[in-house]
């Protein structure tokens, strides 16, 4: 395993890697037809936490969720997950990927979905029906996934990221169109995931999702904007909504380019 | 590749048809009407016109209906995410290409029983070779189609335009591949194009069942057809790709 001495600064500071360091982002560079997406982007995300990844859609938080997952192609720099490259045939079983469109069988249902993935990535036997209890479907196991409700969906969608023991969880936008309960309850099995020692990077377009994460990364435009506790980011931006702290940021940036 | 996954993936497929009783019914029982159809046409008629298009037909249906049904399905794998979900799993492109193909294959080989049953017991088609054989070429037929709709699937944006694939790909073969003008008084060029069109190899193999008990030429254009969809199917492989821009 080789670390850099240093990658990323944060309020002047330079944080060193620590063994728990689970994903590497390396001045990643990605073009999307023709347009720059990210931008030379350095970012570690650590184990044992839920790491937010909040900003407008379009901002490139799907193209840094898919360069994790190794499924998309990169121009220039590297993702590595424990040293070793993002995609590769070894890390494929570790990975839990939620996309933002539901990904499952409109045709099956939640029970034969989740059985097929489970026999794909050779969870073991039982791992179905406490995916399916974890996302709070078992009043549906046996209904057509094409039936459910929007929310229903994604949620049979997550429950097929839960399969097995993934250690490194990438969720697009898990949790839109859900109500404020299961939503509570969903945040708080992502804690329990990264608890375990997982590395859980959720994105999110809401901003008031924000206080629910550990860490926060707001972005815009294919850039870090911020990368700080919460708390953190409305004490420095001294504003009280992660709304404002991200337009005091903007304005900020705007300033400081003007200037 | 995986057997346990490529199993995976044709339980899979397969519980979706059942569950789409339609496209079920109509897999295993169109050809069997539209055979019949054929035989009817034909029963008033001097000479035995059936005898000279049935066998090409068992040819071109489980063709024709593979091909339709993999090229939709695999698009909508591809545009609703779960390809991509799949390949950010431990899934080969081959157990995904397998799982798929032994699937239709299966369906296939129930599609040709039915098919040959018809033909050769109450519409009265007769076939100078073995009867398994013809059914074993029917399902080669299947899986080439299964395989070159796999392929083409890649290169269509919408369901749309993947059934458009089918004049394209599908029916310039029917016409060429010695089903209405033996292939052999066909014009030069057009007998050269045949020459590297599988379904005409799928032809003659039907053809030569009919009327013939020797079997080694029907052995010949049956490996053909299989060799076809191997390239289709490493074609189709080829065309999954786990990273995309």
């Amino acid at each position: 395993m080789t670390f850099g001495p240093l990658t990323w600064w944060r309020d002047g500071a330079i944080i060193h890697h620590m063994m728990n360091n689970a994903v590497e982002f390396r001045a990643l560079v990605v073009d999307r037809g023709g347009r720059r997406v990210l931008d030379g982007l350095d970012l570690t995300i650590e184990r044992g936490t839920v790491t937010g990844l909040l900003g407008p859609s379009g901002c490139g938080k799907s193209t840094l969720m898919r360069s994790l997952v190794g499924v998309q192609e990169l121009t220039s720099g590297s993702v590595t997950i424990d040293g070793i490259e993002a995609g590769s045939k070894a890390l494929r079983d570790r990975i839990g990927y939620v996309t933002q469109a539901p990904s499952v069988y409109a045709d099956l249902t939640v029970r034969e979905n989740l059985s097929f993935f489970a026999r794909v990535l050779g969870a073991e036997p039982g791992a179905v029906a406490k995916a399916i209890d974890r996302v709070d479907l078992a009043d549906h196991a046996d209904q057509v996934v094409g039936r459910l409700s929007g929310g229903q969906l994604s949620r049979a969608s997550l429950a097929v990221a839960l399969l097995g023991t993934p250690d490194v969880l990438v969720l697009d936008e898990p949790t839109v169109g859900l109500d404020p309960v299961l939503r509570r309850e969903l945040w708080t099995l992502f804690h329990g995931l990264a608890d375990d020692g997982a590395a859980v990077f959720v994105s999110s377009h809401v901003m008031d999702e924000a206080e629910r994460c550990d860490r926060l990364l707001l972005m815009r435009q294919g850039r870090i904007i911020a990368d700080d506790a919460p708390d953190q980011i409305l004490a420095t931006t001294h504003t009280d909504d992660m709304e404002s702290a991200f337009l005091a940021l903007v304005d900020a940036a705007a300033e400081g380019s003007t200037r | 590749m995986n057997p346990r996954i490529l199993l995976a993936v044709t339980a899979r497929v397969l519980t979706q048809l059942r569950r789409d009783r339609r496209t079920a019914a109509m897999l295993l029982v169109l050809p069997c009407v539209l055979i019949t159809l054929l035989w009817w046409m034909f029963r008033d008629m001097p000479g035995s016109l059936f005898d000279r298009f049935g066998p090409g037909l068992l040819a071109i249906f489980p063709f024709i209906v593979m091909f339709l049904v993999t090229s939709v399905t695999t698009l909508r794998e591809r545009s609703s995410g779960t390809l991509e979900r799949l390949l950010a799993m431990p899934m080969g492109k081959f157990d995904f290409l397998g799982g798929y193909a032994l699937a239709f294959g299966l369906v296939a080989t129930v599609q040709a029983a039915l098919a040959v049953t018809l033909s050769t017991g109450p519409l009265g088609l007769h076939v100078a070779g073995h009867v398994w054989l013809l059914g074993l070429v029917a399902v080669a037929d299947a899986v080439l189609g299964t395989a070159l709709g796999l392929f083409v699937s890649a290169f269509a944006q919408t369901e749309f335009q993947a059934v458009q694939f089918m004049p394209l790909f599908v029916i310039p073969q029917i016409l060429l591949c010695g089903l209405f003008v033996p292939r052999a008084v066909l014009p030069d060029v057009l007998h050269a194009v045949s020459d590297v069109l599988p379904l005409s190899y799928a032809t003659d193999a039907m053809q030569g069942l009919v009327t013939s008990t020797s079997t080694g030429d029907v052995w010949r254009d049956l490996a053909i057809v299989t060799g076809f969809a191997l390239a289709a199917l490493a074609g189709g492989a080829a065309t999954l790709r786990r990273r995309t821009p």
